[in-house]
């Protein structure tokens, strides 16, 4: 095997020989037994006093779900306003402008839900007040958020008639003080000792060797993008992301990088199993899973390596593969792997541009958005998953004639309708925004916006409209990444995208927790030879299969229109 | 909703003072302690400062190794790959004129030889590396006008490569600015 794989296999290895204990760390965390961690206790009891919150009332679903959703809704507008008028507050050593109106609504957002789609770049939209207090603040409560939506979730799961999700500061509170601060100092030291920047330091101006004039961008990075990738959130510091030299400068860092984002989301499926003592449940998950990785990494891996026929065509030889918009030290097989890793997992950094990937490495990597649940963003990946599973909880109850059940509880039609609705939702949300924006570009090319619709696409034909698919996917699937060759800086964009970020990141977050609220409140059936076992790998096919046929039904005309019409015409 | 709002205001400032404030200047304080003391290491020569060790820069004169193309024209204020698609035909154009210019400048260099790096952009457009194949096939132009020995220049080129992580991850690659540096100290 070749360096290039090598390094692909031992990455995903060390991930998961290092999230299985960590999800078991996590079940101890949240079960309050007694961890490593335990010297943060005074810590979280200053914080409890302080903010005037009582960690050990219950919340039912609903009383869950208003905390999370007034504190998220606080956030917004604190967000929105720092970058509103970030030019007029201190930490501007670059003198960058503020947002505008309309980038400070999407950016806002974008951190909020766990996106970081960024229509802006770093080095120059954004300060270094607004970049630690906005971006990099909100990269933590964001993840905290997702996290503490799956352990409310679990709550309800672990016990046999309840109406307590557990209490929302306080699983919140416990995710930053013991996963996700500690996880993100030792990620940002290892940064740090391999030369991305920490310092307050602003811009530098050098002469090169040559003798031209250059400035150099820096700034305190080293902290952001260490949460970046173990909040699964992906926002840059600088504008291309973890494939510029600073944000990523070798291969350690970006094998560094690439387990920081898979990580938590990894370990929380093992968490699942320890936490409601269901263990074979989370390995059939985790199979799944890692199946459904598999399956869009290994051709992706395989296209990238092979490098570009329209370059071949040219007459170069293509020894390191397809190399547009790729970085020497990263190579084809770790670049494609990290764009499977990351469109899956929603975290969104990127190490090479998508824009450039191969066709249907580009469709690759947006049915690990589509599907959005394998692995999936921290939390957030499996409530995901679980949408699946009642759907093919009910599918597989109707097929074999009885009433559906998932542990121990019935499912009936009020489950399932929620559930329903957040999939199908989900799909014509993104598709609807494709429409508006394909209808603006062929009807409407020169509306006054700051980038008029007819110059919005970098490339011409079907990836001109794969960049417009790309966004709207990215945007539904709270992942961040982008074809970024999409002018996307102006009101159409910045609006539309905004709204099915927030409408794609709570609708999923809401269904599962009213979804788990309602079954935990039914009365316990206890498990007969007439269940149907859920935590059989007869079932994980089952879900497997229930993830392929809805993706495959929603996406598969929008995907013909891009990334395979292009394929068929290279 | 009311009970709920003052809670998540104290939380929320609480929150904004440990991962805003406390967590980035424990970071900066520890990076103190890093190669370039957090704020980039640089490479100097004779007392001045060149460039950034990371950071890719341009070199359009045929005397130096030269590095990929970029579409920020390797401007660090800012960083961007090009994102055209791989079908798009103007950009294929670009690719054409690229590997065009190459053959023009580096004679005797077969066009079946170049490695596609040499004529793609990078993803970050401050790439500062080269696979070893693309600075080697660069020797011949660098002796001709240096009036160096070719061997010699291959030598030092094989001394500058950096091996895959630990011997047995990711890429060989040659930093193109450490590169230059010694061949500019080459009697």
């Amino acid at each position: 095997m070749n360096t290039e794989l090598t390094g692909v296999v031992v990455t995903f290895l060390i991930t998961v020989l290092l999230a299985f204990p960590l999800g078991r760390y996590i079940a101890r965390v949240f079960r309050g037994d007694r961890t490593i961690t335990d010297f943060m206790n005074p810590v979280e009891r200053f914080i409890f006093r302080i903010s005037g919150i009582d960690p050990t009332k219950r919340m039912n679903w609903k009383e869950f779900l208003k905390a999370m959703l007034t504190i998220n809704m606080l956030w917004f507008v604190y967000a929105f306003f720092l970058l509103l008028f970030q030019d007029k507050l201190p930490l501007n050593p670059d003198g960058n402008p503020g947002q505008t109106p309309d980038l400070a609504f999407n950016t806002a957002i974008s951190f909020l839900v766990n996106c970081d789609l960024q229509h802006y770049s770093g080095e120059s939209g954004a300060t270094y007040l607004t970049q630690l207090f906005v971006m990099n603040f909100l990269m933590f409560v964001s993840a905290a958020t997702g996290i503490a939506a799956l352990v409310g979730v679990l709550n309800g799961l672990k016990e046999k008639t309840t109406n307590n999700l557990g209490n929302f500061w306080s699983i919140f509170t416990k995710t930053i003080t013991r996963l996700l601060l500690p996880l993100s100092i030792v990620v940002a030291l290892l940064l740090v000792f391999n030369g991305t920047p920490a310092s307050f330091d602003g811009k530098d101006t050098i002469t090169t060797l040559q003798g031209d004039t250059v400035q150099v961008s820096r700034g305190p990075a080293a902290g952001m993008i260490a949460i970046k990738h173990i909040g699964t959130n992906g926002g840059g510091w600088f504008g291309a992301n973890s494939a510029h030299p600073l944000e990523n400068p070798n291969y350690f860092t970006n094998m560094v990088e690439l387990v920081a984002q898979m990580i938590i989301p990894i370990a929380m499926i093992f968490a699942l199993g320890f936490y409601i003592n269901r263990r074979k449940f989370a390995y059939v998950i985790f199979g799944v899973m890692t199946i459904g990785m598999l399956c869009l990494l290994i051709p992706t891996i395989n296209w990238e390596v092979n490098g570009s026929p329209a370059i071949a065509q040219l007459g170069v030889a293509q020894p390191t593969g397809a190399m547009e918009g790729k970085e020497v030290r990263f190579g084809p097989a770790s670049s494609g792997f990290w764009s499977i890793v990351t469109t899956i997992i929603s975290t969104g950094s990127v190490n090479s541009m998508h824009d450039s990937s191969m066709p249907l490495s580009g469709m690759m990597q947006m049915l690990g958005m589509m599907i959005n649940a394998f692995y999936g963003g921290c939390g957030v990946g499996i409530l995901n998953y679980l949408i699946y599973v009642i759907i093919a909880v009910f599918i597989a109850g109707l097929m074999v004639g009885r009433t559906p059940e998932f542990m121990g509880h019935k499912v009936e039609a009020r489950e399932v309708k929620i559930a329903a609705i957040v999939t199908l939702f989900s799909a014509f949300l993104l598709k609807a925004g494709v429409a508006l924006a394909a209808y603006f570009v062929a009807h409407h090319p020169e509306a006054a916006w700051a980038v008029r619709p007819g110059n919005w696409l970098n490339n011409p034909g079907y990836h001109g409209f794969s960049e417009m698919l790309y966004e709207f996917t990215s945007a539904n699937a709270n992942n961040g990444s982008g074809f970024e060759g999409l002018g996307d800086n102006n009101i159409f964009w910045n609006l539309s995208t905004g709204i099915v970020l927030i409408l794609s990141r709570f609708i999923p977050i809401i269904g599962p927790i009213a979804i788990v609220g309602l079954l935990a409140n039914k009365k316990f059936i206890p498990e007969s030879p007439g269940t149907l076992r859920t935590d059989s790998v007869t079932f994980g096919m089952m879900t497997f299969a229930v993830i392929i046929i809805i993706n495959a039904l929603s996406f598969f005309p929008a995907l013909t229109l891009g990334p395979i019409a292009e394929y068929f015409s290279m | 909703m009311k009970k709920y709002i003052l809670p998540a205001l104290k939380l929320t400032v609480v929150m904004i003072v440990l991962l805003a404030l406390v967590y980035p200047a424990l970071i900066a304080a520890v990076g103190k302690a890093a190669p370039g003391a957090g704020k980039g290491e640089t490479v100097v020569v004779n007392g001045k400062v060149v460039g950034y060790a990371l950071i890719g820069q341009k070199f359009t004169d045929d005397k130096y190794f030269q590095g990929r193309p970029s579409a920020v024209d390797y401007n660090a204020a800012g960083s961007a790959g090009s994102n055209k698609g791989p079908s798009n035909p103007d950009y294929l154009k670009v690719v054409q004129e690229r590997i065009d210019s190459f053959l023009v400048h580096n004679p005797g260099v077969k066009k079946e030889e170049i490695p596609a790096e040499l004529v793609t952009a990078s993803g970050s457009g401050l790439d500062p590396d080269l696979s070893p194949a693309a600075a080697k096939i660069q020797v011949k132009r660098i002796a001709a006008i240096r009036k160096l020995d070719e061997a010699k220049l291959t030598a030092l080129v094989e001394q500058h490569i950096q091996k895959p992580f630990l011997g047995l991850m990711g890429p060989a690659k040659v930093n193109v600015l450490k590169l230059n540096v010694a061949l500019d100290k080459l009697p």
